[in-house]
């Protein structure tokens, strides 16, 4: 029974002792790939090659590996960041839609609430005057809001656009392939940049936040909603336990594709825990940066502000 | 460079060491004992076999999810399997050679050629009717030994011979009484799995052909016939599938 635990170490508990390199900074041409060792050009080239194979099986991986307490993290995302009509954001490793969708959904019915308030006031208008509040605030129902989802992954993106074309969503939402290292967009141009569970699949760390401050406006918002690490040592191990027995399993099962969800609870054990990275975001130049643990560290939200 | 992704802990698991150099070089993946091999823990394969069990079921297109089943609940009869043909003269030359059936390794056109009866020409006519191929079956990937890796291999690259020999077409009555005629010579709880749980698809006519002809037909020759792994198939494209249906002892089809 005892060489079976050891055996099985690897398997139950890789965290332990497990070598951490270079956590997102290539000191030197080696960085890891999950618990591999590889080459910048090779990470970036597998990641490609996973997000490529899960790309149409993604949502149901997430709801099946989450039990659906993904869509709660993303909704708690949207909440902290609690856009007013006219905000301008950008999702990177936006993929398939699910943060830009819920922007959508948020600020249409913050609008929403605007209109009704503002009629609410006006007590003597007359039918012809409603009806024209009506047909001019209906054209704008999302108050001149945007949403830009940028992703490195065109397999991603065609989900996402098929998604919002399958619910709905077409105002307000512009699709750009791009690498969150290397931003096609100018300068300060962004009210709020997101990144929801991407960051960890980046290259270079440093080199997406330094980015991220550049396309923001001074004043706008830096929100990174990312795996991150579990203090608690009894919730850690059957997390660990969690995540290394039953993911890839799932990931056989439901996906065909044990190997990238191996990847994924591996790359979540070698992701820069809170503290880290939210030195690593204090670098880039952000102020006021913060995090949020939800449900103990299984995940986190930090946010920064560009002054 | 390297497409696959392979689960690698360079370290190895020694935890007396502390913080060990971490090897520069991909070599060796730990403990993984051929390409393709994914090592598993008891709780994984436990969770595997029921995923993939229940995955089978729902989705009869997912055929990687009944290979799955297959490695993973195979752990007894599977050695079972190795030691039969190790016992017998053909079968250990099989374990020897590892002969593989895979279009590259088949000359299609020599066996088209065969005379009209014969092995060759038969199985060839089955895959054209059938339109299938040879080169869909999975290579294992949970099979914990390198052996028992290569003798569920032989037997999935065999299936096909057996729809053959038993004059059993690819739908799905023809797979289910293949499926009882394996259950019985292999004893793979898959196969069992597959006889048992298959016919629920099948209207109530299929089923009463199943029940009173075709089952008890594929049991008694499953039963009779000597182990079909020890065949070496790939030595006897010119005989008669009549005269191996005897050699083996399989019942003529009804």
């Amino acid at each position: 029974a005892a060489l079976w635990l050891c055996r099985a170490r690897p398997l139950l508990c890789p965290g332990r002792g497990v070598p951490r390199p270079l956590r997102g900074l290539a000191a030197g041409p080696e960085m890891h790939f999950g618990f591999q060792s590889v080459t910048e050009e090779e990470r970036r080239e597998k990641i490609y090659q996973v997000f490529e194979s899960v790309a149409k099986k993604y949502d149901v991986m997430n709801n099946s590996m989450t039990l659906g307490i993904h869509r709660v993290w993303k909704d708690i995302l949207v909440h902290k960041m609690n856009p007013s009509p006219g905000t301008l954001l950008l999702d990177v490793a936006g993929g398939t839609g699910d943060i830009a969708f819920r922007f959508i959904n948020y600020v249409r019915s913050v609008r929403e609430r605007q209109l009704q308030r503002k009629l609410k006031h006006h007590q003597d208008l007359s039918w012809q005057e409603i009806f024209e509040n009506y047909q001019e605030d209906k054209s704008n129902s999302l108050g001149d809001s945007q949403v830009v989802v940028c992703d490195i992954n065109r397999e991603m993106l065609k989900v996402g656009k098929q998604k919002a074309q399958h619910l709905g969503y077409s105002e307000g939402l512009s699709w750009v392939l791009g690498n969150a290292e290397e931003l096609p967009f100018d300068d300060d141009k962004f009210d709020v940049y997101t990144i929801a569970f991407g960051i960890r699949n980046v290259t270079r760390i440093d080199l997406a936040l330094q980015e991220a401050y550049r396309v923001l406006k001074p004043g706008g918002r830096f929100l990174c909603l990312e795996f991150s690490h579990v203090s608690n040592p009894l919730l850690s191990r059957l997390y660990d336990l969690y995540s290394f027995q039953v993911i890839p399993v799932l990931g056989e099962v439901i996906a065909g594709d044990w190997k990238s969800y191996q990847y994924l609870v591996e790359s979540i054990r070698q992701f820069p825990p809170q503290e880290e990275l939210k030195a690593m975001i204090e670098d880039a130049g952000f102020f006021k940066v913060d995090y949020e643990n939800l449900n103990f560290g299984i995940v986190a939200i930090h946010s920064g502000f560009k002054l | 460079g390297r497409a696959r992704l392979s689960h690698s802990d360079p370290r190895g698991w020694d935890e007396r060491g502390g913080e060990e150099e971490e090897e520069v070089e991909e070599e060796e993946v730990w403990h993984q004992l051929y390409p393709g091999h994914i090592p598993t823990s008891p709780l994984q394969k436990a969770l595997l076999a029921a995923g993939s069990a229940v995955m089978s079921l729902y989705d009869p297109y997912r055929h990687d999810m009944v290979a799955v089943l297959g490695e993973t609940t195979g752990c007894l009869a599977l050695p079972n399997l190795r030691d039969k043909m190790k016992h017998h003269p053909e079968g250990y030359r099989i374990l020897q050679e590892r002969p593989r059936i895979r279009l590259s390794t088949l000359d299609m056109s020599r066996l088209r050629g065969l005379p009209d009866g014969s092995l060759g020409r038969e199985y060839v006519r089955f895959l054209e009717v059938n339109k299938v191929s040879p080169d869909t079956r999975m290579p294992p990937k949970f099979v914990d030994d390198e052996e028992l890796a290569y003798v569920i291999q032989r037997y999935r690259e065999v299936h096909d011979l057996m729809h053959t020999l038993l004059g059993m077409p690819t739908n799905m009555l023809g797979e289910v009484v293949v499926k009882w005629f394996e259950a019985v010579q292999t004893g793979l709880p898959m196969c069992v799995l597959g006889a048992a749980f298959g016919p629920v698809r099948l209207s109530a006519r299929k089923l009463q052909v199943l029940a009173t002809e075709l089952v008890p037909w594929a049991i008694r020759s499953g039963l009779n016939a000597s182990c079909v792994l020890n065949v070496y198939y790939e030595q006897r494209w010119e005989q008669p599938v009549e005269s191996l249906r005897d050699e083996i002892g399989i019942f003529p089809p009804p």
